[in-house]
């Protein structure tokens, strides 16, 4: 059997979804056989491989990068797995949809600074008006709420997904926690 | 007018950001600039919302050292309400800070940085990662996988949950420590202790074989700042803001952290989200100073525990003052685990930790209030303003990376002139100008967001059009 492909992408989450996969700890080297982690903020990979058949997403869609990057994964990967709280509903980075990006910014880098305030651009990606959810810009085909998702859960989602199953998440993990 | 180079995304990092490198007519590294491309607002987005829900809200910034928002916020929640708390929640809290400081600098130097040292800079970068490292050198993998698990175990069993745990309260903790969890606790510590010590002995025979990395990895003077506890220890929960310089002397001492305003300035460049926070009496960009576990080390006189001080006195006698190459940022992450662990021994060992009252309540005293503590990367503030219904009005948040973020910039600029041929292009040439960003370990998610859909794809054009140099990291 060949091994699967297997990417990990950030979008605007706090990585607490992918220390909860490294919560793993030996586990993770115990499934390591079964899969090729070609992308991910652990390796060196600098590119989204073509085909990819496990992708496991992080975080909210807020920027005009977070978008694109979105929208190739979703053409590149076979599933798309929206994991943890932020991917799946918006979380804690869309508190920010109570308040227009230009108050954010204006409160970050002219009132809260002391030296040549302002704003930002340079090579910069640009903040969204709305942050949203995952599947509110691609079909999600599995989606793991938690808050992060625990270790435990993680691991029966991909030991499934590796074995060519789709997860029972209801039994598995809830919102928030 | 010169060419750039982008290394983008910058991996192996917590976090995601990029590299540009400006070259001059001679193909010369000029400029060397740090993206950091995420812009939460939770500065923002916490106005309106009740203080209490601050610390849970708040760690939230962070995955990878939740436990030093918790804390810092919690903190600031205290001082709202103007209390101390219970003599075993501190005790509790602290070893949480610990615990904590053990996984993330287990994660940084295992499951980030070794790949470099273990199967070399200019190793193929599909094999440079922590399955690469399990497979070759599966002593020292294993080993650091089981150094995380262990900060992690406590966490867990002191808060509930490894990532984002409740338990830590404005007030104190929600639930003492039984007797049987300590005692559980305790039987693990020899087991990690011996782990810490051999990657220890190991990393530093490694050294030899990383002198031009030490000797051009962001080492220049600068000043060094981070907490000290009232017995002249590296604070991690506790203590007051000292400043040292390269030579080793104080340069300012018991700094209130609540004061921060009154010495610390934060500028704000163009091309990145994270700003820049400086020494305010030296200006604009001479403030520059470090924090983490190079500047702790570099701060005190003494470690405080028996192993670690071993270690301590060995890492100082690395230069005649102050360490100044922040390769040495590895170094001291090796050494401050031992010491976390021998410290969390002590406080298990401490008969006051298994006391019933661990929390005390009180009701809103205050409308401002700062918390502070050394995070694994330097030191956090959190700083709040409520109305007296206890909503909040306005925060501002420093943040432990932010401050390095002078010495990273200035950092890559060195390291790229030394190592960036711009006639010859090599891979494990921008490897080693990205690793200068990993001894920083700096955690973007705190201040920074993912970017990287273009990929390292370096072209080098002469300037009458003529593609010199071509080279692409694919997967
Ligand atoms: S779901 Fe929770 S743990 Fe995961 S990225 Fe969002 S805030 Fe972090």
């Amino acid at each position: 059997m060949s091994k699967a492909t297997l990417a990990t992408i950030w979008l605007d989450g706090c990585s607490g979804c992918h220390m909860s996969l490294l919560d793993m700890d030996e586990r993770l080297i115990e499934l390591s056989p079964q899969f090729e982690l070609v992308y991910s903020p652990l390796v060196d990979a600098k590119v989204l491989p073509r085909n990819v058949d496990v992708a496991l997403v992080e975080g909210s869609v807020s920027s005009d990068e977070d978008e694109h990057k979105i929208r190739l994964i979703r053409s590149r990967a076979r599933i798309l797995v929206s994991l943890g709280d932020c991917a799946v509903t918006g979380n804690v980075p869309a508190m920010r949809n109570s308040f227009p990006v230009d108050a954010l910014l204006h409160r970050v880098y002219i009132e809260n600074a002391t030296l040549q305030q302002q704003v930002p651009t340079e090579r910069l990606p640009v903040l969204l008006k709305r942050v949203r959810p995952v599947h509110e810009v691609v079909t999600v085909d599995v989606f793991v709420p938690g808050c992060p998702p625990s270790a435990d859960t993680i691991y029966s989602v991909l030991k499934e997904l590796l074995a060519g199953r789709v997860p029972d998440i209801a039994a598995l993990s809830r919102f928030g926690i | 007018m010169g060419k750039t180079i982008t290394i983008d995304p910058i991996t192996r990092i917590e976090g995601h950001a990029k590299i540009t490198l400006q070259l001059d007519d001679q193909g010369e590294v000029s400029e060397a600039y740090f993206h950091t491309t995420q812009l939460r607002g939770f500065e923002k987005f916490v106005e309106g919302r009740p203080y209490y829900e601050m610390p849970y809200l708040m760690e939230r910034i962070c995955g990878i050292c939740p436990v030093s928002h918790l804390l810092a916020s919690a903190k600031a929640c205290d001082a709202l309400l103007a209390m101390k708390v219970p003599p075993a929640a501190g005790k509790l809290r602290r070893i949480l800070e610990l615990a904590q400081l053990i996984q993330s600098h287990a994660l940084s130097f295992f499951y980030l940085s070794s790949p470099d040292f273990l199967m070399g800079m200019d190793a193929d970068p599909k094999e440079r990662n922590i399955f690469g490292v399990v497979a070759k050198h599966p002593e020292l993998g294993h080993g650091g996988i089981r150094l995380r698990q262990f900060g992690q175990q406590v966490i867990e069993t002191l808060a509930g949950k490894r990532v984002h745990p409740g338990w830590v309260v404005p007030g104190g903790v929600n639930e003492p420590l039984s007797v049987e969890k300590r005692d559980k606790l305790l039987a693990d510590i020899p087991e990690v202790i011996e782990i810490a010590q051999k990657a220890l002995t190991w990393f530093k025979r490694e050294l030899e074989s990383f002198r031009e990395e030490i000797r051009t990895f962001a080492n220049f003077p600068s000043l060094f700042m981070g907490l000290v506890t009232v017995d002249e220890r590296a604070g991690f929960y506790e203590g007051k803001i000292r400043f040292t310089d390269s030579l080793g002397n104080i340069v300012a001492d018991k700094l209130e952290a609540a004061q921060y305003q009154e010495y610390l300035g934060e500028a704000v460049e163009p091309f990145t989200f994270m700003k820049f926070p400086y020494y305010k009496p030296l200006g604009y960009p001479d403030g520059i100073y470090r924090v983490g576990p190079l500047a702790r080390l570099n701060l005190v006189d003494n470690c405080g525990t028996p192993l670690a001080q071993q270690e301590w006195v060995e890492f100082r006698s690395l230069e005649r003052n102050a360490v100044l190459s922040s390769f040495h940022y590895h170094y001291a992450r090796l050494i401050e685990i031992l010491f976390a662990i021998e410290h969390i021994q002590e406080y298990l060992l401490d008969p006051i930790i298994t006391k019933k009252q661990a929390r005390y309540t009180a009701s809103l005293n205050n409308l401002e209030g700062v918390g502070c503590c050394e995070a694994p990367r330097g030191t956090l503030i959190h700083h709040y303003r409520v109305d007296e219904q206890g909503l909040i009005t306005w925060a501002n948040l420093i943040i432990a990376t932010g401050h390095n973020n002078l010495a990273m910039n200035r950092g890559i600029l060195q390291a790229a002139r030394h190592f960036v041929r711009s006639d010859k292009l090599t891979e494990g040439m921008l490897n080693r100008v990205e690793a200068v960003i990993r001894a920083f370990d700096p955690c973007l998610s705190c201040s920074t967001h993912a970017d990287g859909h273009m990929p390292l794809h370096l072209r080098l054009v002469s300037p009458d059009g003529k593609l010199l140099d071509e080279l692409r990291r694919t997967p």
